[in-house]
């Protein structure tokens, strides 16, 4: 049923390897992603025209940066951005490297999300805790990220489905994962049913993130209940 | 006390400017329920907002205490805004937070312990009647009992001015006025200033002390509740007190005039001895009186004969008289 290939791939256990790898690049990757991204959406949303301190040339400098490595292809932006990886961890090469890379392609792509969960939070909400006192900072940490967290949960849940495909593009310049195992024993072998399963794989993994995501969002809504 | 002095305000966009206040000026003292009341987009809601200067008025004062507002430091005009609490048509509650950390919400930020916070909280829920709602959230309360939390959040930090942004414009009128009953005890009781923004003569009619009939940006009218209720001078004034019936225009025939009810005639039969004095048959089309400590205010609304003779008969013995009226079209 599965080519000779198959069994080889699978009794040397690189599937499997393959499976865990992704899922560990997705979950670190993800994580700095938001180290990075979360910081900035909430900058982007503060500092908007309708935002609690309209600063325009922040606004404007920061919207730029995030838009400028959002509309570069991930795939490019990789192979451009090699030398970055090698100034920060002293080598392009490895799941550490490719890790950078998911990251810099990431995070302009969280702070957008970040921005828009945001800006879903009613501005009668904000103004009431102005009208109490609150500084900004005390906006930011009490009103707007805990209002907005049911769509950050789920924003978070995008984000990683992106950030695992990703991590499989990142393949072509030596990352490791189910990315690697399609590319390399799939499709440059001609092992159709290997290119298979890790899509099946890929996709399964997809499905747990997304259940679950939505699982923990919505427990967490008070909104609906 | 809050002195408002010479206070303007004008948005400037991209399409000109907006000039949403005009040289308001306006002393709303201790203890006081204070209505301002104006059709939307009067600039009511400018208004209410330049007082916590959640708006920076563009010109002029808003002194409080003795303290003027647009002079103070950050830090210190956020200290202040605890003491000027705020209410809103919405309710804006905290949507993920459920009614206890909503009341307890302005405590916490001004770094009141959480037991302390907690029980001060408890007290208040217990105060608007809700305390055994103190686990539920927001979405699972009524309009009504959404506007009892923003009360108790409000009344949190014991503040000195509580403002009512359309506080109950949102509720059905049973809510309404269990909402202003309970504004009033908390005025009587607790001593709080109370500052209504409204576009609801009932509402003014129903807590009200004072009364600023606010129209295109600026204060058109000011005075008693009483005084401007049974005097009111000013169109807009009027035209608030004395609803515009729109039943009665649709009626064909001769001359619309409006009897105006100050209370000064309420004992007279006026339309009786206007008919039989001047023989002439009027066409009672509407009719809206209230009695006030005692005395009939309102209006009414009665067509003349088409008989020109007749007609001009009864607006000289109007004029005459000493009732107040004026012509509908």
């Amino acid at each position: 049923m599965f080519s000779d290939m198959f069994y080889k791939v699978w009794e040397n256990g690189l599937i499997q390897m393959g499976v865990v790898e992704t899922i560990y690049m997705t979950v670190i990757a993800t994580f700095f992603s938001y180290l990075f991204g979360l910081p900035m959406g909430v900058i982007l949303n503060v500092t908007d025209q309708s935002g609690i301190r309209p600063t325009p040339w922040v606004n404007r400098v920061l919207g730029f940066v995030v838009n400028f490595f959002r509309s570069i292809p991930f795939i490019i932006l990789m192979v451009a951005m090699l030398p970055v990886a090698r100034f920060i961890l002293g080598t392009s090469l490895g799941n550490g490297a490719v890790i950078v890379m998911l990251v810099i392609g990431a995070s302009p792509y969280v702070a957008r999300m970040v921005e828009s969960s945001l800006k879903e939070v009613n501005a009668g909400v904000i103004e009431a805790a102005q009208s109490m006192g609150c500084t900004n900072f005390q906006i930011v940490s009490k009103v707007l990220l805990p209002e907005a967290k049911p769509s950050l949960i789920n924003g978070a849940v995008i984000s990683m489905v992106t950030v695992l495909g990703y991590s499989a593009m990142a393949a072509t310049i030596g990352g490791t994962g189910l990315g690697q195992v399609a590319i390399i024993y799939g499709h440059q072998r001609s092992n159709d049913d290997i290119t298979w399963i890790c899509v099946l794989l890929t996709v399964a993994i997809v499905q747990i993130i997304q259940i679950v995501g939505t699982y923990i969002a919505r427990h967490t809504d008070k909104r609906i209940k | 006390m809050i002195e408002l002095k010479k206070l303007s305000k004008v948005f400037e966009s991209a399409s000109g400017s907006v000039e949403a206040l005009r040289d308001v000026d306006l002393t709303i003292n201790d203890g006081e329920i204070f209505g301002i009341i104006g059709l939307s987009g009067a600039g009511k809601s400018t208004l209410v907002r330049c007082i916590n200067l959640l708006e920076r008025p563009s010109s002029g004062q808003v002194i409080i205490d003795g303290r003027d507002m647009t002079s103070l430091s950050r830090p210190e005009l956020l200290k202040m805004r605890r003491s000027i609490s705020m209410i809103f048509q919405g309710f804006n509650l905290l949507e993920q937070r459920n009614v206890l950390k909503n009341v307890c919400f302005p405590l916490e930020i001004s770094g009141v312990k959480k037991q302390e916070a907690e029980k001060k909280a408890l007290g208040l829920l217990k105060l608007v009647g809700l305390e055994e709602k103190a686990d539920k959230y927001p979405s699972q309360l009524s309009g009504g009992q959404k506007q009892r939390v923003a009360i108790a959040r409000a009344l949190a930090t014991d503040p000195k001015y509580l403002l009512c942004d359309e506080a109950t414009s949102a509720l059905d009128p049973n809510t309404t006025r269990s909402i202003l009953e309970l504004l009033r005890t908390i005025n009587q009781t607790m001593g709080v200033t109370i500052i209504v923004i409204t576009h609801e003569m009932k509402v003014i009619d129903q807590i009200c002390d004072s009364v600023a009939v606010i129209d295109h940006s600026s204060i058109a009218e000011e005075g008693k509740v009483s005084d401007v209720f049974t005097n009111p001078r000013s169109d807009i004034a009027r035209e608030l007190i004395l609803p515009k019936d729109r039943a009665a225009l649709d009626t064909a025939g001769g001359r619309r005039i409006r009897l105006i009810f100050n209370g000064l005639y309420s004992r007279e039969p006026i339309i009786s001895q206007m008919v039989l004095e001047c023989q002439a048959p009027v066409n009672i089309l509407f009719a809206d009186t209230k009695e006030y400590e005692g005395s009939i205010y309102g209006h009414m609304i009665v067509e003349l004969p088409s008989d020109e003779r007749q007609a001009d008969k009864i607006i000289a013995w109007l004029n005459n008289s000493k009732v107040v009226w004026k012509e509908e079209n």
